[in-house]
């Protein structure tokens, strides 16, 4: 059987989930035997390939890149996964939509950055949902084996929102 | 837009990969594919300076942290040394010494992974290697040893990062006046205990990265090589320092330009620029002006401008790190080989503070209520030199932040590296991905990380010109 092929995508976060997928530390070994890392930060792939089964995306969607980029993920991912608060509610990144509308035109974001801070979810589709701040290496073991293996992973006692 | 006989044709590389961030290149060609010009743009905006206001200045170390996964603690520790300013207080002993191991596990942790994690597929597979297999997995199969320590060495950083502040990314142990916890003898015993090992892997990996440096003797000479400044902060003695010290300044001869320089006075000699192709402002040394007053930061900065570590291997790396070159070693690429004698200085000077009976000492916070209105904090991060700059009101609520993060300290010198790389290794005729990948690694060489640089609340302008083969301006336009 051929490999699954896994992505991880970073949008508008800080890469603390990614340093946090990193945390398996050896684990990567396991994970790379059962999967393909077809798409990410760490590889030199530039563009989104088609037919990736799972993508990990950390971050919140806070541009017209960001916009694009997830709807193209989306259209080419099996399983998308909101990975980290920032991608489940937008977290940090959204703390700027405080700011009045005109406010925040006098500032940049009236440049490339035309949309608020939201979530993947607000835009497109996402099957599975990992909070926390960053989620644990363990969690994110445990949810990535879950996936490969072709089940939904029960996160409720692993990991919360914050944490 | 079409290619015509006055606009230049273009290579964009986007985005680039294996660096910390989200960032582009340009390459503008002339008529014949040379290389003209070059432009690294960093394409996310985060936002931080601006959506503090209001909030308590207590929450910053946590909130601040936020800007970056990947180095939080250097943002923890530099807002945490604000707030000990706006709190006017001076934090106990013992807990200025577990900030410190605090600040040393992140080097090394965040060390490892730039050399290991993203920049050694370079070397160990190719420049030139199938980019497809050209990442840490790639090394994992072939050169499993050295992915391997490359692991080890950055979970011992995270691990102790966990030991101390209760989880790997983003802990909120450091606090305002201290840090919230006390050190546990069980907690010191077991990073005592994997010491040495750590220290083996380290002086190994040196070896190691010293006797391939060899094979790229060209990347050498054209991996951001020229005279710059260097920048970062030393102790008071001259030695070097990751918590604090003044700032000083050397040349490209090695000679020092300025030294003693307080970081809370840094806007007297740190100017900040708008760069209108990036969303990362470009800071410069004031009295030398824009952009004569280019600089670099970071660990080949402070092995130029340290006379010292103070610890003993490391102290005789350095001695043969200079031996590379009389002045200043200038070369980018050296970046890592400094990269990798900071890891072994970690790891001794470690042992140094754990062996300190005072490092398990209770008193570790110093209470009080805000007693200034402004404070600066600064610290040297795994890539130069960070500061947070606060203001608050009467109540502590912020009113006003500054950030200038070390990466940004080296976007004039990023800029220039891409240039020269490209102009030696790209030929628009004849395109090799190999090429291009060149001119990213020297990016890597810098271990940037861009979420950090793009904190700011962005004054920016958004400037697009068209420009002719003789450098006139044909058309501009501004927003």
């Amino acid at each position: 059987m051929s490999k699954l092929r896994l992505a991880t995508v970073w949008l508008d976060g800080c890469s603390g989930c990614h340093m946090s997928f990193l945390d398996l530390d050896e684990r990567l070994i396991a994970v790379a035997d059962k999967a393909d890392l077809v798409y990410s930060p760490l590889v030199d792939q530039k563009e989104y390939p088609p037919d990736v089964d799972i993508a990990l995306v950390e971050g919140a969607v806070s541009s017209e890149d960001d916009l694009h980029k997830i709807q193209i993920i989306r259209q080419r991912t099996r399983t998308l996964v909101s990975l980290g608060d920032c991608a489940v509610t937008a977290n940090v990144p959204s703390m700027r939509n405080q700011f009045p509308l005109q406010m925040s035109l006098d500032r940049a974001y009236k440049e490339n950055v035309t949309l608020n801070p939201g979530t993947p979810t607000e835009v497109v589709p996402v099957d599975v949902f990992i909070p926390g701040c960053p989620p644990s290496a363990d969690t994110i073991f445990y949810a990535v084996c879950e996936l490969l293996e072709g089940r939904s992973p029960d996160l409720s006692a692993l990991t919360r929102f914050g944490s | 837009m079409p290619e015509t006989a006055t606009t230049r044709k273009t290579i964009t590389i986007d985005p680039v990969t294996r660096i910390e961030g989200h960032g582009k290149i340009t390459l503008h060609l002339d008529a014949h594919g040379r290389v003209e010009d070059a432009r690294f743009h960093v394409t996310q905006f985060r936002g931080f300076e601006k959506f503090c206001e209001g909030r308590p200045f207590s929450e910053m170390p946590s909130l601040m942290a936020r800007t970056c996964g990947i180095c939080p603690v250097s943002h923890l520790i530099a807002s945490a040394k604000a707030c000990d300013a706006l709190l006017a207080v001076r934090i106990p002993r013992a807990a200025e010494k577990l900030r410190r191991i605090f600040g040393l596990a992140q080097v090394l942790q965040s060390h490892a992974l730039s050399l290991f994690h993203l920049a050694s597929p370079d070397f160990i597979l190719g420049f030139d290697s199938d980019p497809a297999r050209r990442n840490v997995f790639g090394v994992l199969q072939e050169y499993p040893e050295i992915a391997r320590n490359g692991i080890r060495l950055r979970q011992f950083g995270q691990q102790i990062i966990e030991r101390l502040g209760g989880k790997r990314i983003h802990p909120a142990w450091i606090v305002p006046g201290g840090v919230s916890e006390p050190l546990s003898i069980a907690n010191r015993d077991a990073i005592l205990v994997d010491l040495p090992e750590m220290l083996a892997i380290a002086q190994l990996t040196l070896e190691w990265f010293k006797g391939i440096t060899e094979k790229f003797r060209e990347e050498i000479t054209s991996f951001g090589n020229f005279p710059t400044l260097f920048m970062g902060i030393v102790k008071d003695d001259g030695g070097l320092t990751f918590y604090d010290g003044k700032i000083r300044i050397v040349d490209a001869s090695g000679k020092v330009v300025a030294g003693g320089l307080d970081p809370a006075k840094y806007q007297d000699f740190i100017g900040e620029k708008v760069e209108s192709s990036s969303y990362m402002k470009s800071t410069y040394y004031k009295p030398m002006g824009y952009p004569d007053g280019i600089y670099r930061v970071g660990p080949l900065a402070r092995l130029n401008i340290a006379d010292r570590f103070g610890t003993l291997r490391a102290d005789q790396e350095m001695a043969e790190f200079h031996e590379i070159q009389r002045t200043a070693v200038l070369s980018s690429f050296h970046y890592h080989h400094a990269r990798l004698i900071e890891i072994l200085y970690c790891i001794e000077r470690m042992q140094q503070l754990l062996d300190d009976p005072e490092i398990l000492s209770k008193h570790v916070r110093a209470l009080a209520r805000p007693n200034s209105e402004e404070g600066v904090g600064a610290a040297e991060a795994p890539r130069g030199t960070l500061i947070h700059h606060y203001k608050i009101d009467e109540n502590g609520l912020m009113r006003w932040a500054n950030l200038i993060i070390a990466t940004g300290h080296n976007g004039l010198a990023m800029n220039r590296s891409i240039l020269q790389v490209a102009r030696h290794f790209v030929h628009g005729e004849r395109l090799e991905e190999g090429m291009l990948n060149r001119v990213e690694a020297v990016i890597r060489a810098y271990d940037p990380c861009l979420s950090c640089s793009t904190h700011a609340d962005g004054r920016l302008a958004l400037v697009i010109q068209l420009v002719a083969h003789d450098g006139m301006v044909i058309h501009e336009l501004r927003r």
